[in-house]
């Protein structure tokens, strides 16, 4: 086909676009795979028990604004990186520097905390439980965001994927904080940002490979 | 910003004598800032900003639905994508068009990811180079196990050896026991020095035939010498 043919053809079609396409489509995808997220957690974890005396503890809101904040930076990070030629080094950098914060808040307090205590104070009851059900949780978002990604045009696919991957770990995270009764600040610091780094990796690893688009 | 239209008329400010000492300071700042950055119309960076300049106005015109406006965007978009392309793709400038063409339909297609107020040309470039890379990777994937052989190395080879004469005797031989899918292309392009495009002309082969040919025959010929007893 030569070139002067593509270009009638081309303009032919219909050629007027909305300006926030990305954004729609990325939000659509973070609301849909939130929702799932929620279901799943509500029909296979439910909520804590003492969810009512929790509101009022300092703790529960830290639990979801840690991975909220986060989930805001990725989102940013995510539709910047969905585009040609983007690149989302600030949104990087405050993810990283307010996930170091609180990894040294956690390390912190164990330092200072007396021997004896310091590996339940670390480990609580549910570390384990924590990382699998973030990781577990982050899998509706990231599967939607990929679709969604793949739908733009990124041009950065190992920072897409990242990008993507932390969005689905943040906003499990924060899916998880409502049935999650750990109380202890090094919990919070070691295994949610685990549970979020996690994905965020695999995303970065995976990146390169799904979000090739055509 | 644009100096392209003042080369001619700076060279005469330039080389007039100054008669006071201001005045040809003057002269020569004017005559400095002028050339100091030509625009070159096969430079990439002296194409940037009026590329970004008339580009620009005309696809946020065809977004917002003026299709002569976006027509006449995807015809300069084209022709700049060429000549981005063409700079990339030395090795396989016959793929130009073909790689154009990718750019320019993921360029439509993908036209609602550019931020209308963000600079339009890092967003095209971008694309094109992506595109770029996944045609690099193909023709790379394809093509990694044959050399590369354009003229230059043609013509090395074939100047190379002052005695080539004295060779050639030797090499005949051997040759005649090619098959002459490998003997042909040979003979044209090591013996008698003609280009491939020539040989093309001559044999009725393709060009990747006579070049998957030479490759192909002269490893076959290495291998039979190193066997053939002295």
């Amino acid at each position: 086909m030569n070139t002067d043919a593509l270009v009638e053809a081309l303009a032919k079609g219909p050629i007027a676009v909305g300006p926030r396409a990305v954004e729609r489509r990325l939000g659509a995808a973070l609301a849909g795979g939130a929702t799932l997220a929620t279901l799943a957690m509500l029909a296979a974890l439910g909520l804590r028990p003492d969810l009512h005396a929790a509101l009022r503890e300092p703790m529960f809101w830290a639990k979801l604004a840690y991975p909220l904040v986060l989930s805001l930076a990725a989102a940013c990070a995510t539709t910047v990186l969905a585009r040609p030629a983007g690149r989302a080094r600030r949104a990087a950098a405050a993810s990283c520097a307010v996930a170091a914060a609180m990894v040294l808040a956690a390390l912190g307090i164990l330092a200072i905390a007396p021997a004896g205590g310091r590996v339940a104070l670390a480990v609580g009851h549910s570390a384990l439980a924590c990382v699998v059900a973030v990781a577990a949780l982050s899998l509706p978002v990231f599967a939607l965001a990929v679709v969604a990604l793949r739908r733009c045009a990124p041009t950065r696919l190992r920072s897409a994927g990242a990008a993507a991957g932390l969005l689905a770990g943040a906003t499990a995270a924060a899916v998880y904080a409502w049935h999650c009764d750990e109380t202890a600040l090094p919990f919070l610091g070691l295994w949610y940002t685990l549970g979020m780094v996690m994905p965020a990796a695999i995303g970065a690893v995976l990146g390169p490979r799904l979000l090739r688009w055509a | 910003m644009d100096a392209s239209g003042l080369p001619g008329a700076t060279l005469l400010t330039y080389s007039r004598p100054g008669p006071a000492k201001l005045q040809h300071a003057g002269t020569f700042f004017f005559a400095r800032r002028v050339t100091v950055a030509p625009a070159r119309p096969n430079n990439p960076q002296s194409t940037l900003k009026p590329a970004e300049e008339t580009l620009r106005p005309l696809l946020l015109l065809g977004l917002e639905g003026d299709r002569a406006a976006y027509a006449s965007f995807l015809a300069q978009a084209a022709a700049h994508l060429r000549a981005y392309v063409r700079r990339r793709l030395t090795r396989w400038p016959d793929d130009v068009e073909d790689v154009m063409q990718e750019a320019l339909l993921a360029i439509h297609n993908h036209r609602d990811t550019w931020r209308r107020t963000e600079p339009l040309m890092p967003w095209l470039h971008a694309i094109a180079r992506y595109k770029l890379i996944d045609a690099l990777r193909a023709r790379s994937m394809h093509e990694a196990m044959l050399l590369p052989l354009d003229d230059e190395s043609e013509d090395a080879l074939a100047d190379a050896d002052p005695h080539a004469g004295e060779a050639r005797r030797d090499v005949r031989v051997l040759l005649e026991t090619l098959p002459d899918r490998f003997r042909v292309p040979i003979e044209c392009v090591k013996l008698e020095g003609l280009s491939v495009a020539e040989t093309t002309q001559r044999t009725g082969m393709s060009a990747s035939a006579v070049k998957v040919g030479v490759h192909r025959g002269l490893r076959l010929l290495a291998r039979r010498l190193r066997e053939s007893p002295r």
